[in-house]
């Protein structure tokens, strides 16, 4: 068998209806091969069915699907060279561990020697050596993920594809997992589509995110750019926490504009917006509390004050609405109806197109 | 053209072009005899029948098939889909077209037998030639289909789906169907709805005499009053039953548990059989009562009393599987929730959990009444002169008068009842059932009973748990005395007359029984495995596929539970007693009158396997480049042992204890184990009968042992898995 080796995905104009409900309405967009690109969004947006249609579990209603330049829009799953890890890793309960990752080879009607070998292969690749004969009810949550990958790997598939493959795993294995998937996903340059709501995951292990709201694209691009730049209020308000205000923008000169929030004047990137009312989000870390004597302030009273650890959640009124802070270096508790002054940090605060 | 398509395209010319096109007598691989003249004469091939002028009627369905091979070379799919699915509904439709319009001389469609050129020509029913042909263009139809990307482009998945909808259509729609024209169809031979009114309106039916005078009432009123009478006794004691067993510490709830088990494997005229020996004229209480108490021996058990007895006896047990199941549905916390809001026992009993037991009652109810009026065994056995529509069907097809016509409207008279009842259930039960188990864990206690209820229900229950032990005593010792009632001197007569083994002369078989054993045997051994695959491939059709008119199918297999066995045994009369399908007197209508009426329960079975197992095992087996029948092989079927087992099982023993339906089928040749005893008791033969009936209930009990463990149970891991609760089953 040879490598097909990594292929890009590309939809085009693709929609899917169920009935009168439509998941998917119109989306185009292209995963470049060897790069792993989150959908990412609330549940219901239409993100699962645009995996599923990658693998060929669902049919596309209007559109094209591309793998690797061909068109495979109406080929069924098991002819396209695409494999899937799913939410319950799906292992086959009366397989062997071996016999799991195998299958795929099994079916190809490969011989058992050379399918068994490049099963025992996969298993070392995510580390599950020596856990070849035990049943997939023997293995912990962690270990049956492991194997499920391997037996998504064992193909080599031009497109491996991720349906929340952590949602079942508790917080810190979460972390590890989600680690191990990007490694192993630049050590054998995989194409990877990968699908969650979890959006701190999403900016974790992403070359590209695509964020879904209500079967449409809301915005596409990298972690960073979706962070600090969001096409929308839901973009910003989805990826990270942000407080949107309104404001109003008060000249525009070249790429930047004057804004003014209440008694305070920002300047910030225009984003080819006009003058005139606008909204704004600011991330809750971008909200300094500081002493007085600074440009540019906003005076406010302490609300409510929340102890997390390793920083602190508080909630502050101001005359230009209520701001939810987070306070990080400091453990000092702040009574509530304490007057305090914020000021704007230099990142975290932007312009938001449309609405 | 895919290779898989190319296969099935050589294939159907094989039905076309070489195999013998027509079924004939005395057809078999043992002596060749009938295929004198091949290519030609009777045992010839379409292809060469066609071309030589003798059936040219066949020449435009080749035509199709030939047409259909100029998709062989298309690359483009999409071409190939095209020519595929016009030429394979074409061919498929004019095959069937010139068989019903040509067939026995005087009969089919004359304008349509005329358009085939084949005006007043006869032809006879088809064989395997056509089977192969007709069948391949059905699935070249399908091929193209998922060309098109149906089913999501899966060529097994279409395939199945063209063959569960032609089973259906040929197996249970054209007989129900035949019935209906059968009823329409007037003595002179063509649709006279006059006639139609007359025999369906016929006092001796709809009659209300004997409320005012004193004749007998219409056969429709003394079902109706039995089956609602049935229902309604059966649905208490199941009740009472699942209540003691659940929410009390009764002792010795293992009796009851066992108590299910028996109608499963026993015929169901047995019980009245068993009746007859304990209450009729020189029955053991009788005897009892007539010599001790001077009470007079009476007839009273023929009749209504003694049917109803019968059938309560035999489909109580019914009502409490499906009571129980209902029972412990009821979620104890929602019990628990009432008492902290300070219910007294009563109240909580009262104000919900008797609530929530109702739409399960209603369900139970319908059960029994669709039971009673599909019964025929007991009736038959118990009947006298208080007739019911399934006994009148049976003496209108084989009684002197041999009434086709009159059958065939009794016969639509019981299905409308049935299929009402069923409507009713899924309709109004569809939208009411109150499903209170929600998937997590309930750790509640379920409420005891209050008292007063578990007193009324003990006492509905043991004179019920009393009777059955004794009846069942008697059917298992009935067959070791000479005479029940007259003379109770040990023999083993009975059991020499039926099973006798001459080993003179070798192994020589010489009871009488021997022969519709061994057919009966044979016949649920063949058809037992293939319920349970059609059963399962529909189940898995229905429930792991989507496709357009899967709820319709999904109807239309459960719709075979609805139609009385009485009923599919005179459509399957009607239906396949002349070309182009003739198989009345053969083995393979009653394989197929076991198949169709015993598939629900295979796939009611399938749909509760499948519905325990993960839908996205399947999509990780597609994904993995394995197609739907590789996955169905190496991953559910696995995974489905429990549910095979059970259909299996339930297919295998219900083809032993059938009845209704094959008795109408069964031929000299091919005789059962039941119309056998049926025809025993008729003439008497009290002691063979239930001699006969108590080997039967041993060898189905063993035949159930020999399944599970051959089978055997699923290993998943650590725990070992139970199957799952049996599927009720309905009519015999």
């Amino acid at each position: 068998m040879q490598k097909a080796g990594p292929a890009s995905v590309e939809f085009r104009n693709v929609t899917k209806r169920y009935g009168s409900v439509t998941a998917v309405n119109d989306i185009s967009f292209t995963i470049e091969a060897g790069s792993l690109v989150t959908l990412l969004g609330p549940s219901g947006c239409g993100k699962t069915t645009t995996l599923r249609m990658i693998a060929g579990l669902e049919m596309a209603s209007e559109g094209q699907i591309l793998i690797g330049g061909k068109d495979v829009t109406r080929l069924s799953a098991a002819d396209r060279d695409v494999s899937m890890v799913f939410q319950s890793y799906a292992l086959f309960p009366h397989m062997t561990v071996l016999e799991n990752v195998a299958y795929g080879p099994t079916v190809k009607r490969l011989p058992k020697a050379q399918a068994h070998e490049m099963a025992r292969e996969k298993l070392a690749v995510v580390g599950m050596k020596g856990y070849e004969e035990r049943l997939p009810s023997e293995l912990s949550g962690g270990q049956q993920q492991r194997v499920a990958v391997a037996r998504a790997l064992v193909l080599e598939p031009q497109v491996l594809l991720f349906d929340e493959p952590l949602s079942n795993l508790d917080a810190k294995l979460r972390r590890r997992m989600r680690e191990e998937i990007r490694d192993l996903q630049r050590k054998l340059n995989l194409t990877v589509a990968y699908v969650t709501h979890d959006q701190e995951e999403a900016l974790a292990v992403s070359d590209r995110i695509i964020v879904m709201s209500n079967a449409v694209i809301a915005q596409e691009g990298a972690p960073r750019q979706l962070y600090e730049e969001p096409a929308d209020v839901f973009v910003a308000d989805f990826i990270g926490d942000a407080n949107l205000v309104d404001v109003e923008i008060v000249t525009v000169t070249g790429d930047r504009a004057e804004v003014r929030l209440g008694p305070v004047t920002l300047s910030l990137p225009a984003r080819g917006m006009k003058p005139g009312k606008a909204k704004m989000a600011i991330r809750p870390e971008s909200l300094l509390i500081v002493e007085p004597g600074g440009p540019n302030l906003l005076p406010g009273t302490i609300r409510k004050c929340a102890y997390l650890g390793n920083h602190l959640d508080l909630e502050i009124a101001t005359e230009a609405g209520e701001f939810y802070v987070t306070r990080h270096g400091t453990r000092e508790i702040m009574p509530e109806g304490q007057p305090v002054l914020l000021a704007f940090a230099d990142y975290g605060v932007t312009l938001v197109p449309g609405g | 053209m895919r290779p898989s398509t190319r296969l099935l395209y050589l294939l159907a010319w094989c039905g076309f072009g070489l195999l013998p096109w027509y079924f004939t007598e005395g057809m078999g691989l043992a002596s060749l005899g009938w295929l004198s003249g091949y290519p030609f004469g009777k045992g010839g091939s379409a292809l060469a029948l066609g071309l030589s002028g003798a059936a040219p009627w066949l020449l435009p369905g080749g035509a199709m098939l030939l047409m259909a091979g100029l998709a062989w070379p298309k690359q483009d799919e999409q071409r190939a889909a095209s020519i595929l699915l016009l030429a394979g509904a074409a061919g498929f439709l004019l095959f069937f077209m010139q068989g019903f319009a040509i067939t026995l001389r005087g009969q089919g469609i004359p304008w349509l037998a005329a358009l085939f050129g084949g005006q007043g020509a006869a032809q006879a029913g088809m064989g395997p030639g056509a089977l192969v042909t007709i069948v391949g263009m059905l699935l070249l139809f399908c091929h193209g289909l998922a060309y098109r990307g149906f089913c999501r482009g899966d060529v097994f998945t279409c395939s199945m789906i063209g063959l569960l909808i032609l089973m259906i259509g040929l197996f249970i729609f054209f007989p129900v169907v035949t019935v209906l024209k059968g009823a329409l169809i007037g003595e002179a031979g063509r649709v006279d709805p006059g006639a139609f009114l007359d025999r369906f309106l016929d006092s001796s039916i709809w009659g209300l005499g004997c409320l005012t005078r004193d004749v007998s009432c219409g056969v429709a009123w003394n079902t109706l009053l039995l089956a609602v009478l049935c229902g309604a006794i059966t649905t208490l004691l199941g009740l009472a039953s699942a209540l003691l067993i659940l929410r009390t510490g009764m002792p010795a709830k293992w009796l009851l548990r066992a108590l299910t088990v028996l109608p499963i494997i026993t015929p169901p005229f047995v019980i009245g059989l068993a009746l007859i020996l304990l209450f009729g004229r020189t029955g053991l209480v009788s005897n009892f009562l007539y010599e001790w108490f001077d009470v007079p021996r009476t007839r009273w058990i023929y009749g209504l009393p003694g049917v109803l007895l019968a059938q309560v006896l035999a489909f109580a047990p019914i009502a409490f599987l499906v009571l129980i199941g209902v029972v412990q549905g009821i979620s104890p916390s929602l019990e628990e929730a009432s008492q902290t809001l300070g219910a007294r026992r009563w109240e909580t009993f009262s104000t919900v959990t008797w609530p929530l037991l109702r739409p399960g009652i209603a369900n139970a109810f319908l059960i029994g009444f669709v039971e009673s009026m599909a019964d025929f065994g007991n009736p038959l056995v118990l009947g006298g002169n208080f007739e019911v529509l399934s006994t009148k069907i049976f003496f209108a097809v084989v009684g002197a008068a041999h009434n086709e016509g009159q059958a065939a409207v009794l016969a639509l008279v019981l299905l409308s009842f049935t299929l009402g009842a069923f409507w009713l259930q899924q309709r109004w039960l569809g939208k009411k059932s109150y499903t209170t188990l929600t998937g997590k864990g309930d750790a509640g206690l379920p409420t005891p009973l209050p008292r007063r209820v578990s007193w009324l229900a003990s006492a509905t229950v043991i004179p019920w748990v009393i009777l059955t032990v004794v009846i069942y005593v008697i059917i298992l010792t009935g067959g070791f005395v000479k005479s029940m009632g007259r003379d109770y001197t040990p023999t083993l007569e009975h059991f020499l007359t039926g099973f006798r083994i001459d080993f003179s002369r070798g192994l020589y078989f010489e009871g009488a029984a021997w022969d519709s054993f061994f057919t009966t045997v044979k016949l649920a051994a063949v058809s037992a495995p293939l319920t349970a695959i059609v059963g399962l491939l529909a189940a898995y059709l229905l429930k792991r596929q989507t496709f357009q008119g899967r709820a319709a199918l999904e109807f239309s297999t459960m719709l075979s539970f609805a139609i009385p066995g009485t009923v599919i045994g005179v459509a399957y009369i009607l239906a396949f007693n002349v070309p182009p399908i003739e198989m009345t007197g053969t083995g393979l209508i009653l394989v197929i009158a076991f198949i169709f009426r015993n598939m629900p329960v295979g796939v009611r079975s399938g749909i509760a396997g499948l519905s325990q197992i993960d839908k996205s095992l399947d999509e990780a087996s597609a994904t993995l480049s394995a197609r739907s029948a590789t996955t169905l092989w190496r991953v559910l079927l696995p995974l489905l042992r429990p549910a095979l087992v059970a259909a299996l099982v339930y297919s295998f023993v219900r083809a032993m204890t059938a009845v209704s339906a094959v008795i109408f089928l069964v031929s000299a040749e091919y005789n059962l184990a039941t119309a056998y005893i049926v025809g025993r008791v008729e003439a008497g033969e009290f002691g063979l009968a239930i001699a006969y009936s108590s080997v039967l209930i041993v060898v189905m009990a063993l035949g159930i042992a020999i399944i599970q463990f051959g089978v055997g149970e699923r290993r998943l891991g650590r725990r070992t898995t139970e199957s799952g609760p049996a599927p009720v089953v309905a009519g015999a």
